[in-house]
């Protein structure tokens, strides 16, 4: 087990350095120069002078294998540099805005949860029944309901209910978890939504399947209440393929709610990542991709990893 | 104290009913029917029977016959939506199981009543401990603390033979072979002390040697702790070396019942009569050919009336056409059919179906096939800087087969005989020998000799349900490599060709239009033999080809490739784990454990004066279908199991198992040698 895990561990090494060089070398072939964007984004006359100027002080200017140096020695001391709109450092950009989408994905996979294995295992157990019937009406409606058009209902409904808005301002939730969880429970729950509904299908299909496995009629022939048959026997064989489910859409959590973020007006990563492409902003592009791709890469891993717990089949090969 | 007085104390523990007089079940006129999409299936249709306490009662029948409906029935594990007890009454000692609740019911199931499934590798959780799966019971039924129930487990693993229980508690089931896995299951099964225990095809997944062991070990639990034990089984030889008494089922139904011996030896129902004649037996001299019940099991989904067996039967007369009660017989038993006196007086008796001569064939020609120091290695990948090894799947196999002769190969699993037949048809490159077919060495051969020998070989599989495509015709099937391999000219010449084919496998030609989900077993099993005859082969490569159908069918199977081989010259690499079939088959016979050739010589040779110690303890292992044979004689069980391939023994590979090694055998890999003329053996103390 243990030298399973220091494998994928290591594994992951190559990964990243493959992901950095690739990120480097597909911004650098989009056309386009964020000096320009920068300088003459309002319309303004800019002489060439200037426009040499600040691609020199961007470091613009220097050989392209050099440029690839900097950055390689940068993704591995951590360093991602100053963003070369906003002049703050990336790594202080990204922080601000990674602490609310982080918290966003994790409330909503709380929700997902708290909903789906319920859902899922009643639709299993009572298959083809009108238990199964809504539960399956209600995941279609997650799986084709845009969040950000579900977000929009959300925001109506609060709105036309109790004449309320949540706030806009970002609290820490070690600051005022109240004021904190008033603004980001919605958005959680307009993503949650789909996330729940996706993984509560996979939980009732993979339930179904587990249920009709010889190991099941073993338990009941045992005398086992039917309950702990559900609980210990079935539903711990079931989980396993929802394990992959949830972690790929914990992932795309992070970066990927651009419109829902808009929708609740939340600062989050997604928007930072759109406004960072649009003016071609290359160091702070390069260190979200850098950080997205290392959550997906720790994501997997934390996925391999807990499979090897909940499956000993895997534990011990 | 003993485990027997353990025993005791935990029935002294749990019994809150008193105990009541009687039989320990009694089932009375039990109905079970399923509800599918096609209509109602009614797989168990007015069953009887009684088992007495500490008695060993086997449930015999062909695949559909309803002896696991029974099971199922008895323990209410019917599925839930589709299965239904419509009528019947199942007294278990003294309570009406079919009036109790779900609550009630489960108090019983696992306590009183326990339950043995047919696949060990399925039946356990995978990622539950096998300590936890033993001690479920304990806790659930006996309210047992952790730690009695650890100690009763711990207790239950040593009684069903299994080393060091203490730290296999804590291990997986993957981490046990097949074997271990059903004695985990009987330890399981044990837990509470029941008054019965229902075994369904308990050995049938496992090789025969640790089906002798397995077998044992319940009978001797069964008589050791006054535990009644139902065995459904296909196998006769099984169920006349363990039962008391035997139910026979055909078609829903109970055929026969009786005592062990009145039925194996008196048998009062045709069926029974033409089950008994159609195994191919070890301890009997081979017959021409098989005798077998002409036709197929009836449509449990369509209704009928009158003797199930009657469009089976050689004895049918008007009176079958209507319904008949269980006769009691002379022999203290009870038969379904109406002519039991006649068969009791002997004026009945199977008519012997004609034979004609023995296929030896005369080795004077050249041989189809000749392999050479065949050796196949397989190489398992470990994790990242590799803990892998070599498994040394076939090592230095050499044979010759003869046109129109059948060679059979017998071993248990994982003895490489299936890689031989792989190697054989090119579906494998070997690590090393040759393979010469009609003098064509394989590894050297161009493309076009390669493609001519493709075509002269042909495969039958195991499987007649997996190895045909289910979205294509029979006819489609068949007529594929006839039109791939040019063999026809045109689409009118290829129907002629298939229903050709189809007639001589004994299949009506209208079957051409049918998808092999339509077929029974048999009939599917004829499909892939006209398949293997439409490309005319000159040697085919039967692959456990028999082993997945029952009784009746198979006899049919054999006697059509032994037909076909008198009709084209065909040679057979006949490759079997059933030592009974495979006599009946061949002209000689390979003996292979491990990877390596055991022993070799002619058929009768093998069976009758085997040399190696592994052939005898194969024999010894297989029970045959007589009960006055099988009680007389103490099975030499055979202990251990397979070694690992990862780490396999030194010296001879059977050293591990062998009742003879020696210090010598661990050190010296023993030659095939010619023991007497025709008679090869490898192993040194012969």
């Amino acid at each position: 087990m243990l030298r399973y895990t220091i494998n994928r561990i290591l594994l992951t090494i190559p990964t990243l350095l493959g992901v950095a060089m690739l990120v480097f070398f597909m911004l650098r072939i989009i056309p386009g120069d964020i000096v320009e964007v920068k300088l003459r984004g309002d319309g303004g006359a800019v002489t060439q002078e200037t426009i040499e100027m600040e691609r020199h002080r961007l470091g613009l200017d220097k050989p392209i294998m050099v440029q690839f140096k900097d950055w390689m020695v940068g993704v591995v001391t951590f360093d991602y540099g100053i963003s070369m709109w906003t002049e703050r450092p990336v790594m202080e950009e990204v922080a601000v805005r990674l602490e609310l989408s982080l918290e966003v994905a994790i409330l909503a996979t709380i929700i997902a949860l708290l909903f789906a294995i319920p859902l899922g295992t009643m639709a299993a157990l009572y298959r083809d029944t009108w238990v199964d019937y809504l539960m399956r009406v209600v995941t279609i409606g997650g799986i084709s309901i845009p969040a950000f058009w579900f977000g929009m209902l959300i925001m109506l409904g609060l709105l036309a209910a109790f004449n309320w808005l949540p706030p806009i301002t970002f609290t820490p939730i070690y600051v005022d978890p109240v004021a904190n969880l008033t603004q980001l429970i919605w958005p959680a729950a307009a993503v949650g939504y789909r996330y729940c509904a996706v993984t509560a299908r996979m939980i009732r299909s993979s339930l179904l399947e587990v249920m009709s496995e010889d190991y099941i009629r073993t338990a009941r022939a045992k005398g086992v209440f039917e309950k702990l048959v559900i609980s210990r026997h079935a539903l711990r064989n079931a989980l396993l393929p929802a394990i992959t489910v949830i972690g790929l859409e914990f992932t795309f959590l992070i970066g990927g709610l651009v419109v829902t973020e808009q929708v609740f007006n939340l600062n989050g990563i997604g928007q930072l990542f759109v406004q960072s492409v649009t003016r071609n902003d290359f160091t702070l592009i390069q260190g979200m991709v850098m950080l997205i791709a290392a959550f997906y890469v720790f994501v997997n891993l934390a996925i391999d990893l807990l499979y090897a717990v909940f499956d000993p089949r895997i534990r011990y090969t | 104290m003993s485990i027997v007085e353990v025993g005791e104390d935990l029935r002294a523990r749990n019994n809150t009913r008193p105990g009541t007089a009687g039989p320990l079940l009694e089932v009375d006129d039990l109905h079970t029917h399923f509800e599918t999409a096609r209509g109602i299936v009614r797989a168990v249709e007015g069953i009887s029977f009684t088992v007495n306490r500490g008695e060993v009662v086997a449930i015999v029948g062909e695949s559909g016959s309803g002896k696991s409906v029974t099971a199922l029935s008895i323990m209410r594990l019917l599925p839930r939506l589709t299965g239904k007890i419509p009528k019947g009454r199942i007294l278990f000692d003294g309570q009406s199981l079919l009036d109790l609740d779900d609550e009630q019911m489960r108090k019983i199931r696992g306590r009183d009543m326990s339950m043995i499934f047919q696949e060990p590798m399925t039946s356990l959780n995978p990622i539950l401990t096998i300590g936890l799966q033993i001690m479920e019971p304990l806790q659930i039924h006996l309210g047992m603390t952790d730690k009695e129930a650890k100690a009763r487990a711990v207790e239950l693993l040593q009684l069903v033979g299994i080393t060091d229980p203490e730290r296999r508690l804590d291990q997986y089931p993957h981490q046990f072979s097949g074997g271990m896995r059903q004695r985990v299951m009987i330890a399981i099964g044990l837990a509470c002390n029941p008054k019965l225990i229902i075994a369904d095809e308990p050995t049938t997944a496992l090789d025969v040697t640790i089906q002798a062991q397995i077998l044992e070990l319940m009978k001797n639990l069964s008589r050791k702790l006054n535990i009644a034990l139902i065995i459904i089984t296909h196998n006769l030889g099984v169920v006349a070396r363990y039962a008391d008494r035997v139910i026979v089922m055909y078609a829903a139904r109970v055929a026969e019942q009786g005592a062990a011996d009145a039925v194996f030896h008196r048998p009062r129902h045709p069926y029974t009569l033409g089950l008994l004649r159609s195994v191919p037996r070890l301890d009997r001299p081979r017959g021409s050919k098989l005798e077998t019940i002409e036709g197929l099991p009836p449509n449990l989904a369509l209704g009928s009336s009158g003797c199930r067996f009657a469009p089976r039967c050689p004895y049918r007369i008007a009176i079958c056409d209507q319904e008949q009660p269980l006769f009691p017989t002379d022999t203290g038993g009870f038969s379904r059919c109406h002519r039991h006196t006649e068969i009791a007086s002997g004026k009945i008796i199977w008519a012997a179906a004609g034979g004609a001569g023995l296929n030896f064939a005369a080795n004077t020609e050249a041989p189809v096939l000749s392999v050479r120091n065949l050796t196949k290695f397989f190489s398992v990948k470990g994790g990242l800087r590799g803990a892998g090894g070599t498994v040394r799947a076939v090592q230095d196999v050499s044979f010759d087969i003869y046109p129109g002769e059948t060679l059979g190969l017998v071993g248990e699993s994982g003895c490489g005989k299936t890689t031989v037949g792989r190697l054989i048809l090119r579906l494998e490159e070997p690590t090393g020998g040759e393979i010469h077919f009609e003098g064509v060495n394989l590894s050297t051969a161009s493309p076009a000799e390669l493609k001519a020998m493709r075509r002269k070989v042909q495969v039958i599989f195991q499987d007649p349900y997996s190895s045909l495509n289910p979205r294509m015709t029979v006819g489609q099937i068949i007529g594929e490599p006839l039109h791939v391999y040019k063999i026809v000219n045109g689409h009118k010449q290829g129907e002629a060709r298939v229903a050709e084919l189809l007639e001589n496998v004994g299949l009506r030609r209208e079957m051409a239009e049918r998808y092999p989900h339509q077929l029974s077993g048999g009939q599917r099993q004829r499909v892939g033999i006209a398949r293997a005859l439409a490309m005319e082969p000159s040697f085919i490569v039967c692959d456990e080809a028999v082993s997945a159908l029952d009784v009746s069918i198979q006899g049919q199977i054999i006697n059509l490739l032994e037909e076909l081989q008198r009709k084209y010259r065909l040679a057979y690499l006949f490759i079997a784990h059933d030592l009974a079939v495979v006599r009946h088959i061949s002209a000689r016979v390979i003996v292979m454990y491990f990877g390596r050739i055991m022993e070799v010589a002619d058929r009768d040779v093998i069976y009758g004066e085997s040399l190696h110690p592994y052939t005898k303890v194969l024999l010894d292992a297989a029970p045959v279908p007589d009960p006055t044979i099988e009680k007389k004689r103490e099975p030499r069980l055979i202990k251990g199991e397979l070694p690992s391939h990862l780490a396999p023994p030194t010296g001879c590979v059977f050293n591990t198992r062998c009742p003879l090694a020696s210090q010598e055998c661990r050190e010296v890999i023993p030659k095939l040698e010619e023991k007497r003329p025709g008679h090869f053996a490898a192993c040194i103390k012969i």
